[in-house]
């Protein structure tokens, strides 16, 4: 016997398994995160000093980053409206810029961690730093997560669309959610840790 | 009734022709069938709940005879445990620790969720498999790597984990080595949990058989449902707190770390600046709902072997459901009621210990309606009857005791002594492992189409009864006598403990005794799979779902698509035929039976 709504909508919930799949998943992520601002907000109280976030971090740079995974979340969007359309064509050139946005993203990210280990400042040095590494790190192997993800999907993932291009879609569609999740941590992370 | 049997034999025989093609590895080892994926994770939360408890009767030869020699065992285990023979209080601080570990994260939890939910959730509901399979598959085999990594962390120089399953820092910190694999291995452990709860819950949203609204589910399924949002939306934190406490360990950040913290005399090499109480939040943050997680799936499988033998519908259905719920939503703000003694203030102990009277209503209610429920009926004292009935006034022991310990003022003679050893057992043990046992006599015939052995059964539950409450029991002497957990040699070097200790030795071999009391179970297993009595597939004359499937159920598990017609428990209605009217019986077929 088959899985049934893997693809169609179950009548009475409007809703496929992939869809409740991805939503679940985001809400153990947002646990996940809020775990951490709340340890942020935990540690930043009991401290007697507290660094402002720009003395120490590069706030152009993130704000760059910033304006480069928002633009993501755009062509993520436009990656997947296009499937809608039936345009593939235009579906590879979107998807593909969105992987190129995240790599974009990386590679800023590393030139800012570069230039903290070269200064010394490492996890170790303060709570700041420690708590700073450690979200933007996680939040940086979620980037990655992401980016596998519609790698995959850009690439061989897509053999898919010529079989059943209505599942394909949603699959596009499911990781566009957590792209625009990624996304929407960072857009917390950035005036968190670089701003207050 | 014959009309139930009428699975078309070729094609039963069509589906297990292609179930044969998958080859040995795909079908028994790396299958994406629930029912295989469920019997894995029984069989390996089965073994870890052995080798947990083997753990324990270690520790309680120690707790008996502090320092008394037993030579061969220093043989087998070497100089960095038992040099002698007599064990080292590192050793002994290790098997505290991993026994915690293996019994909440390896045992109970794998087999009351990964194993039952698997197995019986599917089938309950009318599916033909899980709503993701491969997911569920990749979920076995983390919690599989996980397990392995703890068993591994054994080994390491240092030996595994030794500061208690909860890893309080700033301790676990600056432990040796063990701690670290500790932390992989969690890392695992939460990962497979994410995966089999997220497909649970898509499972019962999605998979209900057609008929099968919410409010005809069996109780089972809404327990593991609760179930699932609790390991879903509990676990993260513990995973950001585990992250945290690697960076610490690992890259010498201070999360967990105050400022000037002296170690053996000599001030340790942390910047400082971090809470140690911050682990306890993220800690208890889970663990408090993980409680619940272990005892959730244990209601829902009591709730199905008493409604099949008592033969009467569950007293009181939706009001069980509906505490259910509330149960687990409360179950995320009561954590720091394990943290009356960290100094958090009164106000916020006050708002603790309040919402912790509040969860307790629901779970009486529950166990309220669990006792109702045998109120007239015409009961079946069969094995899997007998643990669920010895469930009942055992957790009743197990929630009572816990009240004085969620007020603030009665928690403060009580806490870390042995009072709350011997309450948290009572709940977990013979509370939840006697209806995992419920659960296994329970569904065995439809995993395997044979029944276990009943006189053999009766020879496990027994003595397992007798000497669970022998060793659990004194506990709470001792801890009202303020003998506190966690002691090397159980508290002989205080004086005040002196009148009580005489109860170690009696603990320790009602321990014994405890361990022999299971080789009955073990021989039980391993015989009926091959020589139990032969099954039809409905042996019980139940209700739900799972038993239209063919005993043991093929590939895909109903021959024909399910249908519910009506309520889980529709047991001895008046003007039926028989004292049960199965959710799968359609009114044509009720007429002419």
């Amino acid at each position: 016997m088959e899985i049934p709504f893997t693809v169609a909508e179950r009548p009475d919930t409007g809703l496929n398994n992939g869809k409740i799949g991805i939503w679940l998943f985001l809400a153990s992520e947002v646990m996940l995160f809020g775990a951490l601002f709340a340890s942020y907000l935990m540690l930043r109280i009991g401290a007697t000093v507290w660094p402002r976030g720009d003395s120490i971090l590069n706030v152009p740079l993130a704000t760059v980053n910033t304006i480069v995974l928002i633009s993501s979340s755009v062509t993520m969007v436009m990656a997947w409206a296009s499937l809608k359309r039936n345009d593939f064509g235009k579906f590879r050139l979107f998807q593909g810029l969105t992987i190129l946005a995240g790599l974009c993203f990386l590679g800023i990210k590393y030139v800012e961690y570069s230039a903290k280990f070269h200064h010394g400042l490492l996890p170790s040095k303060n709570t700041f730093l420690a708590i700073y590494f450690t979200l933007t790190g996680l939040h940086g192997l979620h980037v990655i997560g992401g980016m596998v993800v519609n790698g995959y999907l850009w690439g061989p993932g897509a053999k898919l669309w010529k079989t059943d291009p209505e599942h394909f879609t949603n699959r596009v569609e499911n990781s566009g959610l957590f792209w625009h999740f990624v996304d929407l941590v960072w857009i917390f992370l950035f005036p968190v840790l670089y701003l207050l | 009734m014959a009309t139930l049997e009428t699975a078309p034999a070729h094609e039963a025989e069509h589906e297990h022709a292609e179930h044969q093609h998958l080859g040995f590895w795909r079908q028994y080892v790396f299958s994406t069938d629930h029912k295989v994926i469920g019997i894995q994770y029984a069989v390996t939360g089965l073994l870890f709940l052995l080798f947990g408890f083997g753990l324990v009767t270690l520790m309680r030869w120690q707790l008996a005879y502090p320092g008394r020699a037993l030579p061969w065992l220093g043989k087998l285990l070497g100089d960095t445990r038992m040099p002698g023979g007599a064990m080292l209080p590192e050793f002994y601080n290790q098997l505290g620790a991993m026994h915690g570990t293996i019994m909440v994260f390896m045992g109970v939890v794998p087999l009351a969720v990964g194993g039952f939910g698997n197995f019986v959730l599917p089938l309950q509901i009318g599916a033909p498999d899980m709503a993701f399979p491969k997911i569920n598959m990749a979920s076995y085999w983390s919690y599989f790597l996980g397990g392995m990594t703890m068993l591994a962390s054994f080994f390491v120089p240092g030996g595994a984990a030794q500061s208690g399953w909860t890893s309080y820092a700033p301790l676990s910190v600056i432990a040796g080595q063990g701690q670290t694999m500790w932390l992989f291995g969690m890392i695992f452990l939460i990962t497979s949990s994410l995966l089999g709860s997220i497909n649970f819950i898509v499972t019962t949203i999605q998979l209900r058989a057609n008929g099968l609204s919410f409010f005809r589910l069996p109780f089972f399924v809404w327990s593991q449902l609760v179930t699932s949002f609790l390991l879903l939306l509990a676990f993260p934190p513990l995973e950001a707190a585990g992250v945290m406490q690697l960076m610490d360990r690992l890259g010498g950040s201070s999360f967990f770390m105050p400022s000037g913290l002296v170690v053996s005399g000599q001030v340790a090499a942390y910047t400082g600046g971090g809470n140690p109480l911050l682990w306890q939040h993220l800690f208890w943050f889970l663990a408090h709902p993980e409680v619940y997680v272990l005892i959730l799936p244990a209601f829902g499988i009591v709730s199905e072997v008493i409604a099949n033998n008592t033969r009467k519908p569950l007293w009181g259905y939706k009001i069980m459901v509906y505490s259910l719920w509330f149960l687990g939503f409360m179950s995320f703000i009561v954590w720091a009621h394990h943290m009356f003694f960290t100094g958090m203030g009164t106000t916020m102990a006050t708002f603790f210990q309040t919402t912790t009277m509040i969860i307790s209503i629901p779970s009486v209610v529950i166990l309220s309606a669990l006792f109702l429920s045998l109120w007239g009926g015409s009961i079946r004292f069969n094995t899997p009857m007998l643990f669920a009935l010895a469930f009942l006034p055992m957790f009743g022991i197990g929630g009572l005791t816990g009240l004085p310990l969620g007020l603030s003022a009665a928690d403060i003679p009580l806490h870390d002594t042995y009072y709350v050893i011997g309450h948290f057992h009572y709940v977990v043990a013979p509370g939840t492992i006697f209806a995992l046992f419920a659960g296994i006599y329970h569904w065995f015939p439809k995993a395997t189409g044979r029944k276990m052995s009943e006189r053999l059964g009766k020879l496990h539950f027994w003595p397992s009864l007798i000497f669970i409450n022998g060793i659990f029991m004194p506990m709470f002497i001792l801890g009202l006598a303020g003998v506190s957990r966690r002691l090397y040699d159980g508290g002989a070097s205080y004086d005040f403990a002196k009148p009580v200790l005489h109860w170690n030795v009696f603990m320790s071999i009602s321990a014994w005794g405890l361990a022999l009391a299971q080789i009955p179970f073990i021989i039980n297993f391993f015989m009926s799979i091959k020589r139990g009595e032969k099954v039809g597939q409905n042996p019980w004359e139940a209700t739900t779902l799972e038993w239209a499937a063919p005993s043991p159920p093929p590939h895909g598990n109903f021959t024909t698509a399910p249908v519910a017609y009506r309520g889980p428990y529709e047991y001895s209605v008046p003007g039926h035929p028989t004292d049960f009217t199965p959710q799968f019986l359609s009114a044509q077929q009720q007429a002419t039976s």
